[in-house]
């Protein structure tokens, strides 16, 4: 990046930091991430595609993370673009199952999709939104498949019945067991190695 | 009990009923599911259900290291499979901190500009199938042979290359591809020129596209558009230009912006698109040196078959590579490359494992076919067949 890019940078990086709503803001490898309030995502979305110092007419992407370990476990995140300022800004919005988080769907049309998406992956709930359908999965899915709890072979599977001339639903049936394979650290994650358990006894 | 009031029931005679265009519809472009709401025969509403080619690659991707969940991108948009693989292999780059050496980065240019061209020809044609001309559609189609072949001397598959890699490219150019590349370059612009003879002045082809489906700059930027779409309207928007990766700022080329953001104009973007793409792989395949292809950092690139079977070192790299694969520093990434389609973006999540915690893959065609609703409305129904064919829409991507 160009030196009078960094400075362009620093300059609305601060100012950000002051707009209400916005809890911290980090740079990660020349990228821009503001963690912002849930509540005040709203007000905040129309202050940063309006106000000229921001800018951002474009929201390229909207998607959920989940961390099933935290408390509030999923981060909504939202990719915005300047196409007038040349420049991009991460907004992270933390959420569980059941607090819904306000649609910018008015803001930038094109998030309704984005949405629904996120509500069907992750069941993320958004205020505000007259198109809450799912969108990615079949008619009729049961569950939310990109939680880090479920499973990746999923519960059902599909098939025709020639019987009965129809699409069948059946539970999930593996022939062979789901094997993760977990090759991280063979070595150091073995205790006792296989045909060294009497090692430690002898001595 | 509650009393029963007379209620008035008055009769409306309206000209209104839904129909199903697709899923298995030719002009649907794959498996497009469109509920059209009609009067008579112009579109009230268009609700497209999305989804019927959902294959979980997210999912996918998180059981799999970095290496393993490659070629998954070639799967996503199969018509410019290239390009989709160098946005993951930029945003693992990112995380890792690798660099690309040299000429690791123009092969990648170049192979990104040949997949334009690969990717152009089949939605341009096709395009021009859906309006009623089919005779462009079977000589893109020899054309796009030719191209399939450059892909398979790289990589050895014609669609599904899995050349790009994080770190550079798998292979460098086999003997031989240089001469065939540049030669190709040359008589290409015939094709286009033919192309354009067919189409460009054809009254029928204006009369279907011109004025058809359009989308003001403002309203192309709220629907997220991008790449052609967007330029079509008017907006010189072009992340190769303005957000420059690999070797794009080295090279020189025009950004195409149309005028009215009709179908007409997104066609005539392309076009003019697939010219400058010549230029870039005329300036890549003039600059280009001899050297490494790929990161020379063993600990995340596999050593040459010839060293592994001297070196010790080499032969353990590779089978770390090949079993537990790299590890990638915790971090995140939006890393976008400007593909045929338009914007491509990775959101990739690393944890510090050898697999993506989350990989968010933005594609380009989610946000267009959107827009069809607005597009269409008040369109006649073979019009939003127009629509849906300039907006170069391909499931494998929508649906991921």
């Amino acid at each position: 990046m160009a030196e009078e890019q960094i400075a362009a940078q620093e300059s609305w990086v601060q100012e950000l930091a002051a707009v209400p709503g916005v809890i911290s803001v980090t740079v990660e490898g020349g990228e821009v991430v503001a963690l912002a309030g849930r509540d005040q995502l709203y007000a905040l979305a129309l202050i940063l595609r309006d106000d000229p110092r921001f800018a951002f007419e474009q929201m390229m992407d909207l998607c959920g993370v989940d961390w099933p370990e935290r408390e509030l476990r999923f981060d909504v995140v939202l990719n915005l673009l300047s196409v007038s300022r040349n420049a991009r800004l991460r907004v992270i919005v933390h959420t569980n199952e059941t607090l819904p988080v306000p649609s910018v769907h008015t803001v930038w049309p094109v998030s309704t999709w984005w949405e629904r998406e996120t509500w069907d992956l992750f069941g993320v709930l958004f205020s505000g939104q007259p198109d809450h359908r799912r969108i990615l999965t079949d008619y009729g899915f049961e569950g939310h498949p990109l939680r880090k709890d479920f499973p990746l072979s999923g519960y059902v599977e599909v098939r025709y019945d020639a019987e009965r001339e129809s699409i069948v639903y059946e539970p999930v049936k593996l022939n062979q067991e789901f094997r993760n394979f977990d090759f991280e650290s063979p070595w150091e994650g073995m205790i006792t190695l296989p045909g060294d358990e009497k090692a430690g006894k002898a001595g | 009990m509650t009393e029963i009031t007379q209620k008035i029931t008055r009769t409306v005679e309206i000209d209104s009923h839904a129909i199903n265009f697709g899923p298995q519809h030719p002009a649907a472009h794959g498996v497009l599911r469109l509920v059209l709401e009609m009067d008579g025969e112009v579109v009230e509403r268009a609700d497209p259900h999305i989804g019927l080619l959902h294959r979980g690659t997210e999912k996918l991707i998180e059981y799999k290291t970095y290496m393993q969940a490659l070629p998954y991108f070639d799967r996503l948009d199969y018509v410019s499979p290239m390009a989709q693989e160098h946005a993951f292999a930029l945003a693992t780059e990112k995380l890792l901190g690798i660099e690309v050496p040299e000429r690791g980065k123009w092969i990648r240019t170049m192979f990104a500009e040949i997949t334009r061209v690969l990717n152009h020809l089949l939605s341009l044609t096709t395009y021009a199938l859906d309006v009623g001309a089919l005779t462009p559609v079977l000589w893109a189609h020899e054309e796009r042979e030719k191209l399939f072949e450059f892909h398979e001397a790289v990589s050895g598959a014609r669609m599904h290359a899995n050349y790009f890699r994080p770190g550079g490219v798998v292979k460098d150019m086999p003997a031989g591809l240089f001469e065939r590349l540049s030669e190709w370059v040359e008589v290409f612009p015939k094709f286009i020129a033919d192309l354009e003879h067919v189409l460009t002045t054809n009254r029928i082809w204006k009369a279907r596209t011109v004025d058809i489906g359009v989308m003001t700059a403002e309203e192309a930027l709220a629907w997220g558009f991008s790449g052609p779409c967007l330029r079509a309207s008017g907006l010189p928007w072009d992340l190769r230009r303005s957000q420059p990766y690999d070797m794009y700022d080295q090279v020189e080329f025009n950004v195409p912006v149309g005028r009215n953001g009709d179908c007409y104009d997104r066609y005539l973007v392309r076009v003019a698109e697939m010219y400058e793409s010549l230029k870039i792989i005329r300036q890549c395949l003039a600059k280009m040196k001899p050297g490494p292809v790929k990161c020379q950092d063993h600990k995340f690139s596999p050593p040459g078959r010839a060293e592994m079977k001297r070196s010790m070192e080499a032969l353990i790299h590779h089978f770390k590579l090949y079993t537990e694969g790299y590890h990638v520093p915790a971090g995140a990434t939006y890393t976008a490359v400007e593909s045929p389609k338009g914007e491509f973006g990775v959101y990739l999540v690393a944890d510090g494992s050898p697999r993506p915690y989350r990989c968010k893959i933005r594609s380009t065609g989610f946000a267009h076919l959107q827009a069809i609703e607005v597009m269409s409305k008040r369109h006649m129904l073979a019009d939003a067949v127009a629509v849906i064919g300039s907006l170069d829409i391909v499931f494998g991507e929508i649906d991921r």
